[in-house]
Order: C-alpha cells, then sequence, then structure tokens
C-alpha cells in the first residue's frame, strides 16, 4: 500500500492525544485515592487541552485524506457496519469529552467537588480507549490485506499510542508537575515495552506470511507459470498509485530498523537520564523521538502490507 | 432474487479492447459525470476506467498460451467494499445485485478501494468520488432502447461475444448455462466474495480423429485398409497382352 500521509499524522497524533489524556486521567485518580501527590488544576486542564489540540491537529491532518471533505459529515451514517464510521464518531466524543475536562479543571478551585470531573474523565478516557479499538479495527477488519488482519495491529495502534501519550506527560509534567513525572515515566516505561514486544511480534509474524492470491487465483488458471505481459495501458492509473509504495526492499527494512530505534530504545534511554536527572530537555526529546519513530512505524505499517490487487497490475504495456 | 452479471469467455477474448473504449464511450457520456482522463497525449495519461483488458502469458516457452482477461467489477454477492463504507455511498442495490456508488454521498476517502482484492475502484481525480462499473445501468433498463439494446455496452461492443450478460440466479438463463456447461469460475473464491461476474476457461481446440474414422470397427467384407489389387507395380493385363 502507498502509505498515505494524512492518515499518518492522524493516527500518529490522535494516538498521543488520547494516550496523553489517558495517563493525566490516572493521575488524577491517583492523586484522588491518595497514591500520588496531587497536582494543580491548571496542570490537568493545560494537560486536556493539549490532547484537545492533537486530536484537533489529527483531524485537519485527516481532512486531507478526503476527496469531498465537505461532505464528511456523511461519515457517520454507517456506524452499524463501519469502523471508519465508529471512528469518526467516537472521535469528536472524545475530543469533546476532553474539552470539557478541561474546563471543568480550568474552571475549578483549589478544593472543589471533584466528582464531576472524575465520572467525566471516566467516560473520555473509555472514548480514547474505544477509539484506540476502532483505529486498529479499520485496518484489523480488512481480511485480505493479511498483515493488517490480526488482532495484533489493534492491540499495536492502543500500546503505541498509550506510550507515546505516556511519554508526552512524563515531559509535560516535568514542567508543570514535576512530582508526577516518575509515575508518568515509569508508565512510558512499562507500555513502550509492551508496543515493543506486540510490535515485534506483528513483524515476525508479517515476515512469515504466504499470500493467500496468487496470480493462479487472480486469474483463474492452473499453471504454475503466469506472468502478465500487459495491464492493459501503458499509463497510470488510481490502482498503479494508490497501491504501491514504490521503494526498494532496501528503503522498506532501514524505515523498519528506524523506528524500531527511535520509538522504542532511544526514547526509553532519554526517559531514564531525563529522570534521574530531574531534567526537562531529555524527557521532551524523548518524545519528539518518539513521534518521529512513530511517523516512521506507521509509514511501514503501509508499505509493508502487499493489497492482492496488485497481482493485476505487474507489467506495463 | 436477481443477481445481473457478465459471464466472460476467456476461450474466444481475443484482446481488442473493444469491451473497454466502449465502456467509456458509454459511461463517460452520461447524466453521472464524465470519468476524466488527464494528461491524455502527454507523457504520464491517467484517467479513470471501469473495464480494462490485461493480457497474461501462461506456460512455459514454448509451450505458452497467452490469455487475455477482461476485467471489471465483479459485483460480489458479498461485496467487502460496502460495508466499510461510512457514508452508505457504496451500496448493493436488493432488487438485481448490482453494486453502485452513489456518487453525491461519496467523500472520496477510499477505503472502499482498499477493501476491494480485485482493484474493481477508482477515484475520479475530476469528481473526487469512486467509481466502478455500474454494469450499464442507465442502459439495462432504459424502454427507449430496443430489447436487444437493452444490455451493457462492452457485451454489445465484443466481436466475438465473448461477453455474455444476464440473472446468474436464474438457472435458465444464458449465462446460468454457460456457467454450469462449460466450467464457470470466480476469481480469488479464498476471499469468501462470492463474484457475481464468472469466467469461463480457456479449452483445448485439437483436431482429434479416431481410428473408426479412417476404418470400420467391423469391416464386414474386410475391405476397409486393402490395397488395390493388384498393386501399381505388379504388371497388369495390359502389360502381359501388350506385346
Amino acid at each position: 500500500m502507498r502509505p498515505a500521509f494524512s492518515v499518518i499524522f492522524l493516527t500518529t497524533l490522535i494516538g498521543a492525544g488520547q494516550g496523553l489524556f489517558v495517563a493525566l486521567y490516572l493521575a488524577a485518580l491517583g492523586a484522588s485515592a491518595g497514591w500520588l501527590p496531587e497536582a494543580t488544576h491548571r496542570f490537568h486542564a493545560i494537560g486536556a487541552a493539549l490532547a484537545v489540540a492533537l486530536t484537533a491537529a489529527g483531524l485537519f491532518a485527516s481532512v486531507f485524506h478526503l476527496g469531498r471533505p465537505e461532505r464528511g459529515w456523511r461519515a457517520a451514517s454507517q456506524w452499524r457496519t463501519s469502523w471508519l464510521s465508529r471512528e469518526i464518531i467516537v472521535l469528536p466524543l472524545f475530543t469533546a469529552g476532553a474539552f470539557f475536562y478541561a474546563l471543568a479543571h480550568g474552571l475549578a478551585s483549589g478544593d472543589a467537588d471533584t466528582r464531576f470531573t472524575v465520572a467525566l474523565g471516566a467516560l473520555t478516557a473509555l472514548a480514547a480507549l474505544a477509539l484506540y479499538v476502532c483505529t486498529g479495527m479499520i485496518y484489523a477488519c480488512l481480511k485480505f490485506l493479511q498483515e493488517w488482519a490480526t488482532p495484533l495491529t489493534v492491540i499495536n495502534y492502543t500500546l503505541l499510542g498509550l506510550a507515546s501519550g505516556f511519554t508526552l506527560a512524563t515531559a509535560y509534567a516535568a514542567f508543570l508537575a514535576p512530582a508526577l513525572a516518575p509515575f508518568f515515566g515509569t508508565g512510558a516505561h512499562g507500555l513502550g515495552a509492551a508496543a515493543f514486544a506486540s510490535r515485534a511480534a506483528s513483524l515476525a509474524r508479517n515476515a512469515r506470511l504466504r499470500p493467500k492470491s496468487t496470480p493462479q487465483t487472480a486469474i483463474g488458471i492452473r499453471h504454475p507459470r503466469i506472468v502478465q505481459t500487459s495491464m492493459g495501458m501503458t499509463g497510470g492509473a488510481f490502482n498503479t498509485r494508490e497501491f504501491f509504495h514504490g521503494r526498494t526492499a532496501a528503503t522498506l527494512r532501514a524505515v523498519r530498523w528506524t523506528f524500531l530505534m527511535l520509538v522504542f530504545p532511544v526514547p526509553a534511554a532519554l526517559l531514564a537520564v531525563g529522570l534521574a536527572w530531574e531534567a526537562a530537555a531529555p524527557l521532551a526529546a524523548a518524545f519528539a523521538v518518539q513521534y518521529l519513530g512513530l511517523l516512521a512505524e506507521r509509514w511501514f505499517f503501509f508499505a509493508e502490507a502487499r493489497h492482492p490487487q496488485n497481482l493485476y497490475y505487474q507489467a506495463v504495456s | 432474487m436477481t443477481q445481473l452479471a457478465l459471464v466472460i469467455d476467456l476461450n474466444v477474448c481475443v484482446g481488442c479492447h473493444a469491451c473497454v473504449t466502449s465502456c467509456k464511450e458509454w459511461n463517460t457520456s452520461g447524466a453521472a459525470g464524465p470519468m476524466a482522463d488527464f494528461n491524455p497525449y502527454g507523457a504520464d495519461p491517467t484517467g479513470t476506467f471501469f473495464n480494462r483488458v490485461q493480457t497474461f502469458e501462461v506456460g512455459e516457452y514454448p509451450n505458452t498460451q497467452t490469455v487475455h482477461f477482461p476485467k471489471s467489477c465483479l459485483h460480489c454477492e458479498e461485496p467487502p467494499c460496502v460495508p466499510v463504507c461510512p457514508t452508505g455511498a457504496s451500496y448493493k442495490r436488493p432488487e438485481d445485485g448490482i453494486v453502485l456508488v452513489d456518487y453525491d454521498k461519496c467523500i472520496g476517502c477510499k477505503y472502499c478501494s482498499w477493501a476491494c482484492p480485485y482493484g474493481a475502484r477508482e477515484l475520479d481525480e475530476k469528481q473526487r468520488v469512486m467509481k466502478k462499473c455500474t454494469l450499464c445501468v442507465d442502459r439495462i433498463y432504459d424502454a427507449n432502447l430496443p430489447p436487444a439494446e437493452r444490455k451493457p455496452a462492452c457485451v454489445l461492443a465484443c466481436p466475438t461475444n465473448a461477453r455474455l450478460f444476464g440473472d446468474v440466479h436464474d438457472p435458465d438463463s444464458e449465462v446460468s448455462r454457460a456457467i454450469r456447461e462449460r466450467g464457470g469460475y470466480t476469481l480469488m473464491p479464498e476471499w469468501g466474495t462470492q463474484p457475481a461476474n464468472h469466467y469461463l476457461p480457456r479449452r483445448r481446440t485439437e483436431l482429434a480423429i479416431a481410428p473408426e474414422e479412417l476404418e470400420r470397427v467391423d469391416n464386414p467384407l474386410k475391405l476397409d485398409g486393402k490395397l488395390p489389387k493388384p498393386a501399381h507395380r505388379e504388371p497388369a493385363l495390359d502389360d502381359v497382352t501388350s506385346w
């Protein structure tokens, strides 16, 4: 598949936004239970607003994916069958929840009743988790894109999003609530390790995949040697652009190693350094590096998928 | 229930692309808007097509066959492109099984093209919506046309009659009979899409002469296969008496 940059930015930005909100909400829960140090309302308000800004930026990027964005509202209608439609319903729900959560914390005074914000935050955190499932299922439900059609896709989207959100929360806490940074940092380490395990598992799985569709099943002729001599046109078409990444296998390998380094060990090391030195700069760098790595990870996710329609477009002339 | 479909006979398709051009001509001229071409005379032309004829070489040289393979939307009975559509623009008509796109509802998200294993859907670069074969839905029900012309444009254009059109759910239709009696099959059956369009396989065309066509099995007077007597080298009566 050709990597769609609008979708790459959409999924990585909202993934980090969702993860950030979940991290903030867990910190608030922990504080109300007395397990974690209290953070100010201002910390939670600005953090939730940051999550809103990330999802808004993702939504803005997604507009460039559509041929007719002015009709985008129609996309909420088929939630009974389409995971894309479900995502388009849950995304604004999450954004609205995070917005009102930010507003509630922003308007609250020091010892206000927090039951409303806790309830609102619970619903919004649920929406964040549901949104991960929707995003992952958009890809995992396409059964003939065998690289995607696995529960690991949903798990990867969830864990990678949560890990990047916790990394961002660590960096953010270093500026406004340093006492919470170890909690977020531990979460980022744990989620990063889990994400590494599931992403490595999906890489190993996909390396062993054998395509179910072959030239034989594509045209229904059983001979073992079938070579396309013409795809019916000399110029290009949608079919030759949308489903081919057009890069060499060496590029793919390079991108894979790049994201494996940038998403997992490098941010983990930067987080460890930042937490040990109680310095904000390495923590901010950890998020920046991890986000760049996630862009590469999403690019690879698309490029790795081999669409069976490509069997029909193997030879020009 | 009716399921309209094409049955394409690979045994007689000669790869002339008449179905491609007639499809484009009919469908670019309709009320649904043009199938836009860009840079048609330039170095890198591109455009929207509902139908293509592809060519495959099967076998090892010198024992190869050239197979011309027309490909358009297969109007699957379980179309994977329809449930993924977030807007409901993609739908399968219950009355005749044609899979269609409502160009006024489509947002051009391309998700349905990802969900089609056959590559039957294209994004029209001008209208920015997904397009695909409509089975000439604006033609096959047109009461202003003579009944013989109420068929898809590609079917009417085919000079070798390689394209049959009809209801594959009616066991007595021409297409059902062709599928049944001439080994009709579907593409990529492994995904359970149950394409309505079928293909008829290539067949051997060899001259086969059985021995009994040259010599009768019973051969009552043992005449078949005997040479004329006397053989032409032996002296005949004329040779004996002519000296």
